[in-house]
């Protein structure tokens, strides 16, 4: 049993108190933070190294149904080694623009964030799942009003409120799946809720429904997206892009219900699940794509777009076969960092001018590649990663010809969205130039295009390891057999 | 009993979520409290109801209690305990910046669209 498994967790949770003590001393937390956030892509790294077989980490060494378990399969390495690097980028890009410098906490409240995104991927334990929800979620309270300020006040009361209502939400299911089965370990449920009674089917239907509508509240699915848009626009520019990430948790923890704890193979289950997310993707895509025509600022069409490109992964995920989960894992990375890069240039158009979409200031000319590029990647148009991606989308989901209709649509609604946009922010321009060029701050969204490119160009060898993931989870019996237990 | 506590769950949750469609916010933070007492009642209840037995390990004992869901409980206890900790906290903010206490945002800030 290796140790390695659990630094991802343990690491922020050392070094965010550490920061906490040094908060008066603001280059020593920058030097920690980003040590810390270089530490763990290193970590991240190693440890997908050793992810081709599931490892487990027993805490407190008890076996698995018992005490709680941590398990590091492709899956998890794979969330963990984007979460880090996202993570890299945006932490010296807040260190560039000086964001971190308008509260006293923000590398501290950075690292726990980190941390909880990291414990939610790396549990094998359903409560510890909400326990690491909730970690994420409180780091995320404080980064979402870093800076303050009244809107952002408000909107975060209303991202705190909405959340507190799904984290009972997630009780409740919690609740009833123990009631029903005694055991919140994700592999014993998987074997337990194969062989459940028929009596029992009802209730762990419900506790289905109930769980799988907390995981779309935090994937921002229609009809439960409506924190996202105002929370996104109004969070700080960098804080939106983390949290490009905070929606694939849900992606994750639904990808993983529908694989694992409640497949579709076990009879109490069906294709219940799967019935539920398709259509709701289908409108998820659809609202943001049409939002992105209607946005009247750059940040809110920044969160239309996400909600959108969350809609193309659920389409995908929804579809639950190995192939589709391939592509819905290769368009996971590429939205995540697409996300976050427009996102960035938000945040750099709203340094220089109001965020309207209408004419204005002159902007620099840089900004407006790096703008075209992500719009280009968001869009789905070749030739970077959204292109690829959503032609891995379009070939898995060969049997539904009205969502080939569907996406290409919304495709071609997303280009005439940032096409007016960027028509509005770059292309007209009454004023001359007023803020000054910030080189450092476009080479860190510029490394998040090229992490694109990179994933364009690799496609092959990175979708044959995504394949090779998407196996390991639609055949979860080294999953289980990991945890000690023996598969139905 | 069952029923009795069945009742108490449905009738916390309820109130709960009138008070958080208020749009206000200590209605708000009141209602998201009631509604985190309806579930350690319903997290606590999910163990079965069997009074007057132990839940940890003792010779006199006749039978036991399941003691996870009372330590699930003590979890959320605690975290729900923060999260409104961090809620007032912030509703104090807004509440000072804004002026008033209502939760909904002001119609300019939106820029008129609301998808």
């Amino acid at each position: 049993m290796t140790h390695w498994i659990i630094l991802p967790v343990v690491l922020p949770a050392m070094l965010a108190p550490l920061l906490v003590l040094a908060r008066h001393n603001l280059p020593l937390q920058r030097i920690l933070g980003l040590a810390g956030t270089t530490a763990l892509l290193a970590l991240s790294l190693l440890l997908m190294t050793q992810s081709a077989t599931p490892q487990l980490y027993r805490l407190g060494d008890w076996p698995a149904p018992f005490g709680i378990v941590l398990v590091l399969d492709r899956l998890a390495a794979l969330m963990l080694v984007l979460t880090a690097t996202l993570a890299l980028v945006i932490h010296t890009y807040a260190v560039l623009t000086r964001w971190d410098a308008r509260g006293k906490h923000f590398h501290a409240l950075y690292l726990f964030q980190l941390m909880g995104l990291n414990g939610a991927f790396l549990t094998g334990d359903l409560f510890n799942l909400f326990v690491f929800f909730e970690v994420l979620l409180i780091a995320s309270y404080g980064l979402m009003v870093h800076g303050a300020g009244r809107d952002r006040l408000r909107a975060g009361i209303q991202y705190v409120a909405f959340n507190l209502i799904a984290s009972s939400l997630f009780l409740f299911a919690l609740g009833l799946i123990y009631a029903v089965t005694g055991t919140l370990n994700m592999a014993d449920l998987s074997v337990k809720i194969a062989a459940l009674p028929a009596g029992d089917h009802a209730l762990i239907r419900v506790a289905a429904v109930m769980l799988i509508g907390v995981f779309a509240i935090k994937g921002a699915l229609v009809p439960l997206q409506f924190w996202l848009p105002g929370t996104y626009a109004n969070a700080p520019g960098p804080v939106a892009a983390l949290f490009a990430i905070m929606t694939k948790v849900g992606a994750y923890a639904i990808l993983r219900t529908i694989t694992l704890i409640l497949p579709a193979t076990s009879p109490a289950i069906g294709a219940l699940l799967t019935d539920l997310l398709l259509p709701a993707a289908a409108l998820t895509l659809l609202v943001g794509a049409i939002g992105t025509l209607g946005a009247r600022t750059l940040p809110r069409l920044a969160a239309l777009a996400a909600i959108a490109s969350v809609g193309t992964l659920f389409l995908a995920l929804a579809a639950n076969t190995p192939q589709a989960t391939t592509a819905g894992l290769y368009y996971l990375i590429h939205s995540t960092l697409a996300t976050a890069a427009i996102f960035l240039i938000a945040d750099q158009v709203t340094m220089r001018r109001s965020a309207t979409l209408q004419t204005g200031p002159h902007l620099p000319a840089p900004l407006a590649a790096l703008f075209f590029a992500t719009a280009i990647a968001l869009a789905g148009l070749p030739p970077l990663s959204g292109f690829i991606g959503k032609l891995l989308v379009l070939d898995a989901l060969r049997d539904h010809p009205a969502l080939w209709a569907l996406i290409l649509t919304t495709s071609f609604l997303m280009i005439l969205g940032f096409a007016r946009a960027g028509s509005a922010l770059f292309w007209k321009s009454a004023e001359p130039a007023t803020a000054k060029p910030d080189p450092l701050a476009w080479a860190t969204i510029a490394t998040l295009l090229a992490l694109l490119a990179a994933l364009t160009l690799c496609a092959g060898p990175v979708a044959d390891w995504l394949a090779l993931t998407a196996q390991d989870l639609h055949t979860p019996a080294a999953y289980i057999a990991a945890n000690g237990l023996t598969a139905p | 009993m069952e029923l009795l506590i069945a009742f108490a769950i449905g009738l916390l949750a309820a109130c709960g979520l009138y008070l958080i469609l208020r749009q206000r916010t200590f209605p708000l933070i009141v209602g998201l409290s009631l509604l985190s007492y309806a579930v350690n009642l319903f997290l606590f209840a999910s163990g079965r109801l069997a009074p007057n037995l132990p839940p940890i390990i003792s010779k006199s004992a006749t039978g036991y209690t399941d003691p996870l869901p009372q330590a699930l409980v003590l979890t959320a206890i605690v975290i729900s305990f923060g999260m409104t900790a961090v809620i007032v906290l912030m509703s104090l903010g807004a509440w000072l910046t804004a002026g008033h206490d209502r939760t909904d945002m002001p119609a300019e800030s939106n820029g008129g669209d609301d998808a």
